[in-house]
C-alpha cells in the first residue's frame, strides 16, 4: 500500500499582479511528519501557507490536504489546521485564559477536552492566565499562540514562520516544544528562513524566488553537495575573500561565522589552494576539507540553479 | 579626546519598578563593528533607544559621539545613522524619492544629495529601480539600500537594529561586506542580529541579559571564556537560565 501524503502541492502557481510569487510548486508531506519550508522573506513560503489554509487561492494547480481538496473541501481543512501565522493575530485585550477559550469555543470544544494536548506548553503560561495576551512578552505571546493553535486538536499543525525575530535560545525552546508535539503523533509543516532549523526536520524544501531547489531529508541534502568544501579559520579579511573570488580552482568564497568556506570547482585543488593563498602571503595553515551543512548547500544551489 | 565614540558608564533606565537598563558600562571605538546580543527583553532596545537620543536614561553618563545623551540628543540625532529590519524605506516612494528625503532630513545640501544619491546608486547596480517604488524592489535590495541611505551623511556611528532578519544567505553576506566597508572608512557599526554566525563577524560582542551586560569581549576571547567553540554556545551559555517575571 501506498502512503497518501497529509499534504499534497501539485504543481501550485500564484502571481500578484506582475510579480509571480510561486511557480510550479510541487511538494508531499506525509502524516506523522515535521516537514519544514526553508527560504528567505519573498521565496513564496507564506503564500504556500496561505493556499494550504485556503485563505488564498491558487492561479493554477491544486493542493490537497488529508486527500481533500483545499478550495471544494475548505470546512474540512479549517476544521483540521492547527494554523499559527507570523504576526501575533491573538486579541491583544483578552488574557491568556480568555484567548483560549474563545479560539476553544470558535471550534465548538473546551479547553478542559484538549487540554492534555497543550498542557506541557500552558504549565508554563498558567502564572499569567490572568495577564492580558497584549502585555506578554514575545516568547509568551507565541507559546499563547500555539496554545490556541492546537486546541482544537487538529490533524496537521502549520506554522508560518514561528521563530522569526526569536533569539537563539527561544528558538531551540521552540523547537524542542514542535519535537514534542510530533512524538504525539501531530503532522507538522513550518517555515522558515533560519538555514540552522532545517536540521530539526525530518524533510526541507528549499526555497527560493517561488520554486523549490530541493525537497529531502537534511542529510540527503548535505550528502548532495557533491564537491569539495574547504574551510579557512581564523579572523578573516575582506581582501582575502576577493583574492579567493579571483582564483581559479575556486567557484564560490563566503564568509562563515569565523571561517571562509570554499567551494572548489575541481577536488583535490586543496593542496594547490594553499600552496597559492600563501603565496599571497595568506596564513592558510588552518585550511581544511568540511562537511558542508544546509546553508552552504542553499547557497551552492542559489548560484547554481 | 579618545578613540572612543561611545562612552557609558553606569547608565541605567526604569519603567516604574523595573529595571530595563541596569547600570550598564561601556565603550565603543572609532570605525569598531560592536555586536549587541542578547535574548528577547533583556533591555537591548531600550539600551539603543538612549544611544540614539529617543530615550531620556534615569541615571548614569553616556556620550554618543562626544555628545550627552541628556542635554544633546537633538545633536546625537544628526550625527548617528539608524536602520531597523521594520521600518526603513517608505514603499510608496522610488527608490530616488527615498534617498533624497532621508539625505535631506540629515541635512545635506542638493549638490552632495545628487552626487551622493548617484554614486549609491551605481554601487548598488540598481539604476533601473531609481524612479520605481521601493515596495517593488527585491528585499535583499532593499536592505543593501536602508542601509546605504542610513550612511549616507558619512555618519561616525550606524546603529543596525537586526539588518539582516530573513534576508537570504547571500544577500546576508554581501550586506556584511557593506558593513567592513562602512568600518573601513572610520564609521563606527553598532549592530544588533540573532544569527550567531554574525556575532562572529564582529570586532567585539556584548551580550545583555536581564538588563545586564553579562559579556563583553572579542568573539575569539569569549569563545576562549566559556571553553566553547561558537558564539552560539556562548550565548546559550549566558542566556539559558533567564525566567519570565
Amino acid at each position: 500500500m501506498i502512503n497518501k501524503p497529509m499534504i499534497h502541492f501539485n504543481n501550485v502557481y500564484k502571481n500578484y499582479e506582475q510579480v509571480a510569487a510561486v511557480q510550479g510548486i510541487n511538494i508531499k508531506v506525509n502524516s506523522g511528519e515535521l516537514f519544514g519550508l526553508i527560504g528567505p522573506d519573498g521565496a513564496g513560503k507564506t503564500t504556500l501557507i496561505r493556499i494550504l489554509t485556503t485563505l488564498l487561492l491558487a492561479d493554477k494547480g491544486s493542493v490537497s490536504f488529508a486527500e481533500k481538496d483545499v478550495v471544494e473541501d475548505y470546512k474540512y481543512v479549517r476544521n483540521n489546521v492547527g494554523y499559527m501565522p507570523g504576526t501575533f493575530s491573538l486579541y491583544q485585550d483578552l488574557t491568556v485564559e480568555e484567548n483560549l477559550n474563545f479560539f476553544a469555543s470558535s471550534f465548538g470544544t473546551t479547553i478542559k477536552a484538549n487540554y492534555h494536548l497543550i498542557e506541557p506548553i500552558y504549565v508554563q503560561l498558567a502564572p499569567f492566565k490572568n495577564r492580558k495576551a497584549g502585555a506578554l512578552s514575545g516568547g509568551m505571546k507565541q507559546k499563547l499562540a500555539l496554545c490556541c493553535a492546537l486546541i482544537h486538536k487538529p490533524q496537521v499543525l502549520v506554522l508560518d514562520e514561528p521563530t522569526t525575530g526569536v533569539d537563539a535560545v527561544s528558538r531551540k525552546e521552540f523547537w524542542a516544544m514542535l519535537k514534542e508535539l510530533q512524538a504525539g503523533g501531530l503532522t507538522i509543516f513550518v517555515s522558515t528562513p533560519y538555514m540552522d532549523e532545517a536540521e530539526m526536520c525530518d524533510r526541507v524544501a528549499l526555497i527560493q524566488e517561488g520554486a523549490i531547489m530541493d525537497t529531502d531529508t537534511p542529510a540527503a541534502i548535505t550528502a548532495k553537495f557533491g564537491q569539495t568544501l574547504l574551510a579557512l579559520q581564523g579572523k578573516y579579511k575582506q581582501s582575502t575573500i576577493d583574492l579567493l573570488r579571483t582564483m581559479s580552482h575556486v567557484k564560490n568564497a563566503f564568509p562563515f561565522g569565523d571561517s571562509i568556506h570554499i567551494t572548489l570547482t575541481e577536488s583535490g585543488a586543496k593542496n594547490e589552494l594553499k600552496k597559492q593563498l600563501e603565496a599571497q602571503g595568506v596564513d592558510a595553515s588552518s585550511l581544511k576539507e568540511i562537511d558542508p551543512i544546509i546553508e552552504d548547500c542553499f547557497m551552492d544551489l542559489m548560484t547554481t540553479v | 579626546m579618545d578613540n572612543y565614540v561611545i562612552h557609558t558608564e553606569n547608565l541605567n533606565k526604569t519603567f516604574g519598578k523595573f529595571v530595563a537598563v541596569n547600570n550598564i558600562t561601556f565603550k565603543v571605538g572609532k570605525g569598531e563593528i560592536f555586536g549587541f546580543l542578547g535574548a528577547n527583553g533583556a533591555g537591548k532596545t531600550t539600551a539603543i533607544k538612549m544611544l540614539c537620543g529617543l530615550l531620556t536614561p534615569t541615571s548614569g553618563k553616556a556620550t554618543v559621539a562626544g555628545f550627552d545623551v541628556f542635554k544633546q540628543s537633538e545633536s546625537i540625532k544628526k550625527t548617528i545613522g539608524y536602520m531597523s529590519q521594520k521600518f526603513s524605506l517608505y514603499n510608496d516612494l522610488t527608490v530616488w524619492e527615498n534617498i533624497t528625503l532621508y539625505a535631506g532630513i540629515y541635512g545635506l545640501s542638493g549638490k552632495e544629495i545628487k552626487e551622493r544619491g548617484s554614486a549609491l546608486i551605481k554601487n548598488l547596480e540598481i539604476e533601473d529601480y531609481a524612479t520605481k517604488l521601493v515596495e517593488g524592489l527585491p528585499l535583499g535590495f532593499k536592505q543593501k539600500l536602508a542601509f546605504s541611505v542610513a550612511v549616507i551623511h558619512n555618519p561616525q556611528i550606524v546603529f543596525l537594529d537586526e539588518p539582516t532578519g530573513g534576508v537570504d544567505p547571500i544577500t546576508r553576506r554581501q550586506f556584511w561586506e557593506m558593513i567592513y566597508q562602512a568600518s573601513e572608512r572610520g564609521t563606527t557599526v553598532f549592530v544588533t542580529t540573532h544569527y550567531m554566525d554574525e556575532a562572529e563577524y564582529c570586532d567585539r560582542v556584548s551580550i545583555m541579559v536581564d538588563g545586564v551586560i553579562e559579556a563583553l569581549d572579542t568573539p575569539k576571547m569569549l569563545k576562549e571564556q566559556f571553553k566553547v567553540a561558537s558564539m552560539d554556545e556562548v550565548f546559550l551559555h549566558l542566556a539559558r537560565n533567564v525566567v519570565e517575571k
